[in-house]
């Protein structure tokens, strides 16, 4: 039983700047199911990446040895082929084809160049009779639920012969009788020899059917558990995941609290494609004159989505949930009124949703309050670099000028554009989601030091943060999330790495 | 010897803008000399203006529709279509030429917010809406003439497509005075305002224009101005239609680079996403951008109608074509965000020249369309070149390869470039 089919040794991954991945060690025993624990950010998915050939061999370093033999693969079609078959987060699956052509997609069971249709639909029906779902092969995967679509995924890995399954966060999107499901099916598996990783924010799903844990921090391999062995509580994992010493210097502040600024009460939001997914589910918060308020919450606790739906609706449907600012009910149903309101929303994702990466700093400073610098009709342009130079010298944006284009400025420089454009909207809440992603510590600190600056103006706050050293080193109150639900509101001089993640992996009552 | 090769770097970095300008005035020269010295003929010179004004009007409205990151097929079946709704209107129904006019924009502009809703509330996208509507205003067109051309018009209306201002000196000089004084003021005006905004973009720190090019560039273009001013004063002078048309470039480039709307525009084009939670109202922006798109298509129209002085079933159809090339060969995007009115305008005269050039020189319309396609192919495929390779780089590629030092202005080294580096928190959730 204690054979390894699987061993990773001094695995080393970089991306510039970054190292991703440092001397990760992983062993995986024939026939067990292995759980791979760590926070956001920790390089879980990195490691199944290169394990899975997304990045190829020679992307990164070390070893990678697969029933004994090392493995060279350029590519994920390398991986497959030795019966190693990994299932992400987002669902690769086409949503207009059946659930035959899409578990044989790639690999059709073709003859001459030309589909075999009774093949593929009889030999489709066999695998769906072995992963416990019954529907006809030739039904769209659109017409299936997510948690199906899920067990179509897993049909489709079998169907190339896999000796080693990777779930990535399995159950994220799936409700809990679907998540039960699908465990159950895994532990089905393993029955029948098959070997899985299971990377999983859920630490009750993986005592559930997890043989051993192997917890990745900050890129490196930090212990494995085994849990047959006993004595592995829940508490003694999220040791293992947080344990880690505050090490970024965070800005002195003497927080000046004043009355409270915004109130939002049973806020639900209903997932946009899949409506019966509550991804946030009857959260109410608040938060005052000169305060920070942090929002802890693993990968789909729906702290984005909390956040973008008040700001104008920008996520999800039906929401339903009222929002008070200083005690008086507003309305923040689209982002103009949110912004008219003194809402800004500086965003998870600055490529995608922050900034016209084309155009210079001046223009995307101006975007979101652009009426400001109107004069007689016509947009004020001196003003404008005028407005734009003051942001650049106070928020130390290093470019030559605000003619600079924004796409070829690094992260942080990108970071404070976006937080400038938001400061020149004046507004009284600033919510930020994730303000240090991707950016190097040196402008991490810039980006704390504005923060506080903005909160000693008398702004109410709340950022949005996947890394508690940061909630704990600049806020003044913490709450947690936990799938869509507020589980708990922690005051600074409580909070802790552990009693945070707690509550950020403690289930709904 | 320093300040010849900061101007070659400045120039490879506005590789793009310059090329149009330099192509035009090569194509121009080409044919100046296959045509013996035709083409830059006073006559010719008046009518290559009027017969391309209104694929310039429609390129006005197009470009700004491409910045948006949309398209509008249907401009020539609009412009059709206002054609005949004017010829009911005046030649039928003996409207006079001043209720004519604003009525048919009206009507333009009813026909664009028709799209316009379809488009931006709706969410159909504009390929497929403007597709439908170049099929209805093409069909409503032959219901309104019933499958017979309208004429004639009267004077008045006729003047809007080939129509002169007065000759002041009363036909007694060999120059056309009203031309040289128009012609001479708005050169004077446009050096005054290029130096205008040269000081204030000093002033902020953001001139990064070697002097020696400013001064080239300026005198060149005033005097290509000049020379124009002097063609058309030496034939019957300024054509009404090039008034209508300076209006417009002047008044849309203002709208698109000073105006809240303009600004907006843009926006919405580079990223759609960050425009909205930015609280721009990105629909109501594209329902006026088509509503603006359908006046302009009825403006040339009436332009059309008035230079052939028939309103015809067929009229207008391959306008939408002419137009969207024009745009972008002056620059223009793809994805949108990118383009200007002024380079939509060039790319224009370059397809007019193109055309006329091989008009003159007696090469049939099936060599017109193959070359205009290869041009309307490079002209993108450069663009798109010179992207690429300057996206790596971070300057401008052909720059590199003559050995010259890249400009150090606004976007070479703005910061470290990031590039498309996976962030690595990102990719290991």
């Amino acid at each position: 039983m204690n054979t390894p089919i699987l061993q990773m040794r001094g695995i080393t991954k970089t991306f510039p700047g970054v190292k991703a991945l440092q001397d990760v060690t992983l062993q995986v025993n024939r026939g067990e199911v292995h759980a791979i624990c760590g926070e956001n950010g920790a390089g879980k998915s990195t490691l199944m990446k290169v394990l899975s050939g997304v990045y190829p061999h020679s992307s990164f370093d070390g070893d990678i040895l697969f029933e004994n033999e090392p493995c060279n693969f350029s590519s994920i079609s390398d991986s497959e082929k030795r019966g190693i078959v990994i299932i992400h987060q987002e669902l690769a699956l086409s949503p207009y084809l059946s659930i035959a052509e899409n578990i044989y997609l790639g690999n059709e069971q073709a003859n001459r160049g030309w589909v075999d249709w009774r093949k593929t639909n009889l030999e489709a029906a066999k695998l769906l009779a072995r992963v416990g779902l019954s529907e006809n092969p030739v039904t769209p995967v659109q017409q299936i639920s997510v948690g199906k679509q899920q067990l179509v995924e897993i049909a489709k890995a079998l169907s190339k012969e896999v000796k080693l399954l990777i779930l990535d966060e399995p159950t994220a999107a799936l409700n809990d009788e679907d998540s039960g499901h699908l465990l159950d099916l895994i532990l089905h598996l393993k029955g029948q020899g098959v070997t899985s990783i299971i990377i999983s924010h859920k630490l009750n799903e993986i005592r559930k059917v997890a043989d051993a844990v192997t917890i990745i921090r900050d890129g490196k391999t930090i212990e494995t558990l085994r849990l047959g062995e006993g004595g592995i509580t829940q508490e003694r994992i999220i040791r293992g995941m947080v344990g880690r010493d505050l090490e970024s210097l965070y800005p002195d502040r003497t927080p000046r609290i004043g009355e409270e600024v915004l109130r939002i009460e049973d806020w639900s939001v209903r997932h946009p494609q899949d409506h019966s997914r509550m991804v946030v589910n009857n959260a109410s918060l608040n938060v005052r004159r000169g305060e920070v308020v942090g929002l802890a919450g693993l990968m789909g606790a729906g702290r984005t989505e909390l956040a973008m739906s008040v700001f104008g609706r920008s996520y999800g449907t039906a929401t339903s949930g009222k929002v008070f600012k200083h005690g008086v009910e507003i309305n923040t149903g689209t982002v103009s009124a949110a912004i008219k309101h003194g809402i800004a929303y500086a965003t998870e994702d600055r490529k995608r949703y922050g900034l016209n990466l084309i155009e210079d700093i001046k223009r995307n400073v101006s975007m979101a309050a652009l009426g400001k610098l109107v004069k007689g009709g016509w947009v004020d342009k001196n003003q404008e670099t005028v407005v734009a130079n003051d942001y650049r010298k106070s928020m130390n944006i290093k470019a030559p000028s605000v003619a600079a284009i924004t796409g070829k400025l690094s992260g942080g420089n990108q970071q404070k554009v976006v937080l400038s454009k938001w400061m020149f909207s004046d507004p009284d809440v600033l919510i930020l989601d994730e303000p240090t992603r991707g950016i190097d510590v040196g402008a991490k600190f810039e980006i704390y030091t504005i923060i506080a600056k903005l909160a000693a103006e008398g702004k109410a706050v709340i950022v949005i943060s996947s890394e508690l050293p940061e909630l704990l080193g600049i806020c003044d109150r913490i709450y947690t999330l936990s799938a869509g639900h507020i589980t708990g509101e922690v005051p600074i001089a409580e909070a802790s790495q552990e009693t945070l993640m707690h509550f950020m992996t403690k289930e709904k009552e | 010897m320093s300040a010849l090769r900061e101007s070659l770097g400045f120039l490879t970095s506005r590789l793009r803008q310059v090329g149009i300008f330099v192509a035009l005035i090569l194509i121009v020269l080409l044919f100046q000399v296959l045509t013996d010295g035709i083409l830059l003929q006073p006559q010719n010179v008046t009518n290559l203006v009027v017969q391309n004004s209104y694929i310039l009007i429609l390129a006005i409205g197009m470009v700004m529709v491409i910045i948006a990151g949309h398209i509008d097929l249907s401009v020539g079946s609009i412009a059709g279509f206002i054609g005949a709704v004017a010829g009911v209107m005046i030649v039928h129904w003996g409207w006079a030429w001043w209720i004519a006019i604003p009525a048919c924009l009206l009507v333009g502009a009813l026909v664009g917010a028709w799209q316009g809703y379809w488009i931006a509330y709706v969410g159909i996208p504009a390929f497929i809406v403007t597709l439908a509507g170049m099929l209805i205003f093409r069909g409503l067109t032959l219901i309104t003439l019933k499958n017979q051309q309208i004429t004639p018009f009267p004077a008045e209306l006729r003047a809007l497509g080939g129509g002169f201002l007065p000759d002041i000196a009363g036909g007694t000089s060999v120059l056309e005075w009203l031309t040289v004084i128009l012609g001479v003021g708005a050169t004077l005006a446009l050096v005054i305002q290029a130096v205008k905004e040269r000081r204030i973009r000093k002033k902020f720190d953001l001139e990064n224009e070697p002097m020696t090019w400013f001064v080239i560039k300026t005198a060149f273009i005033a005097l290509l101005m000049l020379i124009i001013t002097f063609l058309l004063a030496s034939y019957r002078g300024t054509p009404i239609v090039l008034i209508v048309l300076a209006v417009l470039v002047i008044v849309y480039t203002a709208l698109m680079n000073n105006s809240v709307f303009g600004r907006h525009t843009y926006a919405i084009g580079g990223n759609l996403h960050a425009a909205e939670l930015s609280g721009i109202k990105t629909k109501a922006v594209t329902f006026r951008l088509f509503v603006n798109m359908g006046v302009l298509a009825a403006l040339a129209g009436l332009v059309f109608t008035a230079r052939l002085n028939s309103a015809q079933p067929a009229g207008g159809t391959g306008f939408e074509l002419d137009s969207i090339a024009a745009a972008f060969i002056g620059g223009a995007a793809v994805q949108g965000g990118v383009g200007t009115v002024a380079g939509a305008m060039i790319g224009g005269l370059i397809m007019g020249v193109l055309n006329n050039g091989m008009s003159i020189l007696g090469l049939g319309t099936d060599y017109q369309q193959l070359i205009k396609g290869l041009v309307l192919l490079l002209a993108v495929g450069f663009d798109i070149f010179n992207k690429n390779r300057s996206g790596k780089g971070g300057g401008a590629a052909i720059g590199k390869r003559l050995k010259v030092k890249p400009n150090h202005g606004a976007a070479a080294d703005a910061g470290r470039p990031t590039g498309d580096v996976p962030a690595p928190v990102l990719a290991a959730k």
